[in-house]
């Protein structure tokens, strides 16, 4: 059997490609790190591939707006070999800055009307950048990258977090289609989470065919208990984290296309 | 400071930033705020936001930090940063080949920044903003960032012989440096500029921001230009270090600069200055209570600024970017403060980095010597309370005085000086790195056109950086289950001078807790013993507030109660024992400062263990961990002294923070 491979995409302002490189291969996988640049002059690097991930940080600064510039270069440089790449059953996933990115593309929402970009992160509702663990809610669907998972916690950090679409209608769209599968849940009193002040509470989202996953929270922060902030004297140190989860998913689900 | 850690050796991997501030009171009177003085609260929340934008960008975790308040800082306020690296052992050392070329690479060159390192010592006064605003460095993160991903890509293919940071001075001590043995030839036309127009002095004193240079041999210089295109980072070779011992700076091709090297870092006569250093009278205490009681003292402690939560800030960086965090900043299920903060070397591996802080500056006009001890103990103590090896822990000292000219100024600092010796000696602690910022004064003219000045109170910032073998035996400080035992372990003496009693107006005057370095190296011995052996549940190190806030610390993190009792403290001879109708005695134990004691959680099965390992040493067991919710202080077992829900605790810790988030950003 092949061994599942992922290449972690990185470029001017990438800041969480290491540990997410190490959450694959913790969960079993091998992983590379390619320059964006070196990627648009041989898009062939990506035939020896089954997952594209687009880690986080602030790509390019995030000047013009958050992910902007990374996925003009993914769309324009790119774009075709990120399609076949998907047709051929490739998973896609981007977390935080890289979920900013998977939305500036539109490949998460392939069919929003008129062609402009219907949905976006924005600053948060606080103005401010933000570090806090959260309890999440899975509705997994087809999203490959969730299965099995239902109530966890993980971190966020981030300023431009709030989900917002360009009107209710394609909100609803989205929606009713499932696309929702990831939402900031209630904490343990009973107290609706939100730490950006997203629409419908949405932390993260996945495209109709289930294989193209964004979302703001850090799975890749949360592989082992002793990233948790009260696992000392809690939780035993060398168990897994929820995030794990997510790149096992990944990597089962690719083992199987590979047999 | 990023740029220190990656112009170290061949380039080390910035690992974690820390920030300390130094500002005065957030509510000082606008009017008694000096022309030309940014009030504190607008400038705290400035300097957060620098702070946050860059590190965050860079994709550094700040770990740890301190805010310290002060009415002294208003005109001069403080900024503390620093970075933790990593590196492989047989990178350490960089050493320049003669024939190396001399690349700059990184950022462009501009004005930005001429005379930065001038500004930064001279005295400050309400015009400053006005003549020095060159002076100052703008940064970009992004760059930054990139230049950084390029020096470790360069390093790991071996492609320089060493690398120093462009910082004060610009090239004129970068290549200076490098070359201060060999000498060097520099080409200042070379040097890609921001924009046209600057003099040959201009670009080779510039301290433009993102800028490295690299000793790269003639062979290696192809490779490296390429990984530079890769990277997207321009690099460009600007001259040669020679071998002649003579520093030769060009501009088109004539001569602008010629000097030897050994006269340029040796030729400058040393200078000798005098130091007078009095001892301060300590005047006995004096209490200012009216209708206070225990609990309302307890409360007020809890809001004092020095002592209160920072979540507003904290939460503002990213502290866990890299995922090697380990212990926190805020920890347990409802996030009280932390020691030290922890984390891992390398994703994966088992050894752990602590990072612990220690700044006793309220005591630096009473007794600099002490405040100089009392920080490194709190430092270390940090470390300590998590987890770290008291046998392999280091030191960074960060000097920032007055006027050192003068000789009274510089008596406080020889002092401080004569604590840093006393404590890195006997703590077998050695100081690894450390900075100094002599001559913060301010100056203005009042409304009557009078001119006032202002020194910074002399501060020491101590920082302790651990290790640990296995980050799984890290302890935190949240209280973690109902029924487990308490014990206070270290000597506790009831001395109230510097201590948060005095800052909060309620005593004035009294001796300074001294340190008493026999008992710390014990108790640092045996604390670290038993979290060897697994027998601590949580542990927090006692330092502003003393016990009180210490045990409030521990509940509001753990959302548990306590139930001790004062009068099972372990007190010195000189102690003054608690008595449960006197109030003044009461705070006195619960308050008072000594450095070097912790608070230890134990489990019941392990108390007997725990008994036998401290047998020698100064420590008892002073109460349990409660599901009341309630902090219960007593004094003698039927003497109830107070009784406090611990979210009243937490919402006066958390009282300012909540202010400062909802407040402008």
């Amino acid at each position: 059997m092949l061994s599942p491979r992922a290449l972690i995409l990185r470029g001017p302002g990438t800041n969480c490609d290491q540990e997410t490189a190490y959450a694959f291969e913790r969960a079993g996988g091998h992983t590379k790190r390619i320059h964006v640049q070196a990627l648009a002059q041989s898009p062939s690097l990506l035939d020896d591939f089954q997952i594209f991930c687009i880690p986080g940080g602030f790509s390019y600064g995030d000047d013009i707006a958050s992910g902007r510039i990374l996925a003009i270069e993914l769309t324009e440089r790119l774009g075709d070999t990120l399609r076949r790449f998907h047709e051929r059953g490739g998973l896609i996933i981007g977390i935080c800055n890289g979920f900013q990115v998977l939305l500036q593309t539109g490949l998460l929402t392939p069919d929003s009307t008129s062609g402009k970009q219907a949905a976006t992160l924005t600053r948060n509702a606080s103005g401010r950048f933000i570090d806090c663990w959260i309890r999440l809610q899975a509705t997994p669907g087809n999203c490959v990258f969730l299965r099995g998972l239902d109530h966890f916690e993980l971190p966020v950090a981030h300023a431009e977090g709030r989900f917002t679409t360009v009107d209710k209608t394609f909100l609803q769209q989205l929606d009713s289609r499932g696309q929702f599968v990831l939402h900031y849940a209630k904490d343990r009193n009973g107290q609706q989470t939100n730490p950006n002040g997203s629409e419908q509470n949405v932390a993260g989202m996945c495209d109709t065919t289930g294989r193209i996953f964004g979302l703001m929270p850090h799975p890749e922060r949360f592989i082992e208990a002793t990233q948790h902030p009260a696992w000392a004297g809690r939780l035993d140190p060398h168990a897994d984290g929820a995030g794990l989860t997510f790149f096992r998913n990944a990597l089962r689900v690719i083992g199987k296309d590979l047999g | 400071m990023i740029r220190d850690v990656l112009g170290t050796g061949h380039g080390a991997k910035p690992l974690a930033n820390l920030d300390v501030f130094c500002v005065a009171p957030l509510n000082t009177p606008a009017k008694t705020i000096p022309p030309g003085v940014i009030p504190p609260k607008k400038l705290l929340h400035g300097v957060v936001a620098g702070v946050r934008d860059y590190g965050n960008r860079m994709g550094i975790p700040t770990i740890a930090g301190a805010v310290a308040f002060h009415p002294g800082y208003l005109g001069n306020p403080l900024v503390f940063c620093g970075t933790v690296g990593l590196m492989p052992r047989d990178s350490a050392d960089g050493r320049v080949e003669p024939g190396d070329l001399v690349v700059v690479a990184g950022g462009r060159t501009g004005r930005d920044g001429i005379h930065g390192a001038t500004f930064s010592s001279i005295e400050l006064s309400s015009e400053s903003e006005n003549q020095s605003g060159g002076s100052v460095q703008i940064g970009h993160a992004i760059h930054e960032k990139t230049v950084t991903d390029f020096v470790l890509a360069a390093s790991e293919e071996h492609l320089f012989h060493a690398i120093t940071d462009c910082g004060a001075g610009g090239l004129s001590s970068a290549v200076g440096e490098m070359g201060a043995e060999l000498g060097a030839e520099v080409d200042l036309e070379k040097v890609p500029l921001k924009y046209d127009g600057l003099s040959a002095t201009e670009v080779w004193i510039s301290e433009a921001q993102e800028r490295m240079v690299l000793a790269v041999s003639p062979s290696e210089w192809p490779r490296l230009a390429e990984v530079a295109r890769l990277e997207g980072v321009e690099a460009t070779p600007i001259g040669t270090f020679t071998g002649n011992g003579q520093l030769a700076l060009r501009w088109d091709g004539e001569r602008v600069g010629d000097l030897n090297c050994h006269f340029l870092h040796e030729g400058r006569p040393r200078e000798r200055l005098r130091s007078i250093f009095t001892p301060p009278q300590h005047l006995p205490v004096c209490w200012s209570l009216e209708n206070e009681n225990f609990e309302t003292v307890l409360l007020e402690l809890l809001r004092s600024e020095d002592v209160a939560s920072k979540e507003w800030i904290i939460r503002q960086y990213d502290h866990e970017v890299q995922g090697k965090s380990v212990l926190k900043p805020l920890l347990g299920p409802m996030g009280g403060p932390a020691d030290a903060t922890v984390i891992r070397g390398v994703l994966g591996r088992p050894r752990g980095i602590l990072i612990g802080i220690g700044l006793r500056h309220h005591l630096g006009t009473i007794d600099p010597f002490e405040m100089a001890v009392g920080g490194i103990v709190e430092a270390v103590s940090n470390c300590i309370a998590s987890g770290a090896d008291p046998e392999r822990i280091a030191l960074l000292d960060n000097f920032c005085w007055g006027d050192c000219r003068r000789p009274d100024s510089l008596g406080t600092l020889v002092e401080a000086c004569r604590g840093c010796y006393e404590a890195a000696v006997t703590l077998k602690a050695p100081f690894v790195s450390g900075k100094d910022s002599l001559n913060n004064v301010f100056t203005w003219k009042d409304n009557a056109g009078v001119v006032k000045e202002q020194s910074i109170p002399p501060t020491l910032l101590a920082t302790a950086i651990g290790q640990i073998n296995d980050v799984s035996l890290c302890v935190s400080s949240d209280f973690k289950r109902a029924g487990n035992r308490i014990a206070l372990v270290g000597i506790s003496t009831t001395e109230l001078g510097g201590s948060q009693l005095a800052v909060i107006g309620r005593t004035t005057g009294g001796e300074i807790p001294k340190v008493d370095f026999k008992n710390c190296q014990n108790t640092f011995k045996s604390i670290y013993d038993l979290n060897q052996q697994r027998l601590i549940a949580s542990c927090h190190d006692l330092s502003d507030g003393g016990l009180g806030v210490a045990l409030a610390e521990m509940a509001i993190g753990g959302g548990l109660g306590a139930d001790i009792n004062l009068e099972k403290v372990p007190l010195d001879d000189t102690g003054n024992l608690a008595k449960p109708d006197e109030l003044m005695s009461l705070l006195r134990v619960a308050c008072a400062e000594t450095p070097g004691r912790f608070l230890i959680e134990v489990k019941e099965e392990n108390a007997s263990e725990v008994d036998r390992i401290l047998q020698g040493s100064t420590w008892s067991w002073i109460g349990t961990v409660t599901n009341d919710s309630l902090l219960t202080i007593r004094c003698g077992e039927d003497s109830v002294v107070t009784q406090t829900l611990v979210h009243k605790l937490a919402t006066a810790w958390r009282e300012q923070s909540t202010a400062q988030t909802h407040g402008k950003s």
